[in-house]
């Protein structure tokens, strides 16, 4: 990373809009705030003073929780906010819902959505940094970033490593930012997955495209396997025979574990057992999937982090050039 | 205590071995979690290496920075280290201290008491990162230039 480096984003709306320094800056702090995960007293009062809201449109249990408890580690005021259990049941648009928390004085915003673009538009309602924590089919960038981390802290480095992403390509947003993040950090990415859960024109997400499993589990170093997500589309019977069939043709199994010594496995959660994984597969120590888990914390730390620096940069211009060291 | 505090605390601990045999154990903070000034800057400053390899529980803790001047980053780093563990206690040994306290914190140990103004700043240079061993006094002029 040259030296003259500064991390200057406002926003993390997708990985699309971060070079390979701010990623690299970003899966480096994040190492800092991992750390913090293993003290006796895990807690630091860095965002002492900020208020954040966690705004899900759409359910989630992971991310929520670990986008709430990156916040609480780090001692921000935290309000939770979903669809369900809101004003948008008495019909509130997005936007006065989000003008409204906006004028709750709250520093941050995170956001989960089916419509791709909800983040940035939001960026344009509201001063507050704004974190996607996705966005429809579009982005998920918290989730690609943790991935890059696990990568990274288990591969040693992610230039040159071969990564297979398996499964429904067509709805992940988990795809899209990973092969994003993944080759700008010099990673090489195949997708696959059986044609009906292939975009129209695949290759135009930029990664090697694939329909035989264990060709690609012979290349890769690394399986991520994507969840089926069944709640996300009505039309998985008329897109793949059987979930059974699936696991049949798409599934890791142990016979594969074993074919291929060196395969490590993720998965981005909550598993389908049976299905993406095997039983085995998931618990055997070749796969990172909990080590995932416990990244996501770190990584949504270090971001939230360094978001929170931009914002105080905006509203305040009574920084000097001089910074007085505080000895 | 970093960055140039654990230079000059990887000095003291080979200085130790040496005089008496006595192996110190030896960690590195980093504050920044914890710093109240932040706020008042323009980026957020770099997170640096935590490494506290040893349970600080019933131990005797020396904290060593380079220049003690308001005393903030000591008060940080003493939150810091409570966080860690309950030490039996904390001394704090500084290279220079400048005055200019803000809060009610003394050192133990001393290398050079500089007295200074509050437009002027130390610096310490350590070999180990800087290229060689020296205090530097410089004024600094209203717009952050140095005189």
């Amino acid at each position: 990373m040259p030296d003259e480096y500064q991390f200057s984003q406002k926003h993390l709306l997708g990985l699309a809009d971060y070079s390979r320094d701010d990623i690299a800056y970003v899966l480096n702090q994040a190492e800092r705030f991992r750390e913090v995960l293993d003290r006796p007293v895990p807690k630091i009062p860095t965002l002492r003073d900020k208020t954040i809201v966690n705004l899900f449109y759409e359910n989630s249990t992971r991310t929520r929780m670990s986008f709430e408890l990156a916040q609480r580690r780090m001692g921000a005021d935290v309000v939770n906010f979903s669809a369900s259990a809101s004003s948008v049941s008495k019909g509130e648009s997005l936007r006065d819902t989000i003008q409204n928390i906006d004028s709750m004085k709250m520093d941050m915003v995170v956001v989960r959505h089916k419509s791709p673009g909800v983040a940035h538009y939001l960026t344009r309602c509201v001063d507050a940094a704004i974190l996607n924590a996705g966005d429809g089919a579009h982005e998920h960038p918290t989730q690609a970033l943790l991935d890059m981390f696990t990568l990274q802290q288990k591969m040693g480095s992610l230039e040159g490593l071969k990564v297979a992403i398996i499964g429904d390509i067509a709805h992940s947003r988990v795809v899209r930012s990973d092969i994003i993040g993944l080759q700008k950090m010099g990673a090489e990415v195949t997708i696959c997955g059986p044609s009906t859960f292939m975009p129209l024109f695949p290759e135009t997400l930029g990664a090697h495209v694939s329909y035989h499993l264990e060709e690609t589990l012979g290349w890769a170093d690394v399986a991520i396997a994507l969840r089926i997500q069944m709640e996300r589309q009505s039309d998985v019977p008329s897109r793949i025979p059987s979930l059974g069939e699936y696991h049949q043709e798409y599934g890791i199994k142990m016979e594969h574990l074993e074919m291929f010594p060196d395969l490590k496995i993720m998965h981005p959660g909550p598993i389908n057992r049976g299905v993406e994984l095997q039983d085995a597969v998931a618990d055997s120590d070749r796969a990172f999937i909990l080590d995932q888990v416990t990244n996501g914390v770190a990584v949504r730390m270090a971001v939230l982090y360094l978001l929170s620096g931009s914002i105080e940069a905006e509203s305040s211009s009574r920084g000097t050039a001089s910074e007085r060291p505080s000895s | 205590m970093q960055s140039r505090g654990v230079f000059l605390a990887k000095r003291i601990q080979s200085a130790a071995t040496k005089l008496s045999g006595i192996e110190l154990d030896f960690g590195v903070l980093d504050i920044t979690f914890y710093r109240d000034d932040f706020r008042t800057k323009l980026k957020m400053p770099e997170v640096k290496v935590t490494d506290i390899p040893f349970d600080l529980y019933d131990r005797d803790i020396v904290l060593v920075d380079d220049v003690l001047y308001t005393g903030r980053t000591v008060r940080s780093a003493m939150s810091a280290i409570l966080d860690y563990g309950r030490p039996r206690s904390i001394k704090l040994c500084c290279m220079v201290d400048r005055g200019h306290r803000e809060l009610p914190i003394a050192p133990d140990y001393v290398g050079v008491d500089v007295p200074t103004k509050e437009n002027e700043e130390v610096r310490v240079r350590v070999a180990e990162m800087d290229g060689e061993d020296a205090v530097d006094v410089v004024e600094m002029t209203k717009d952050g230039g140095e005189r």
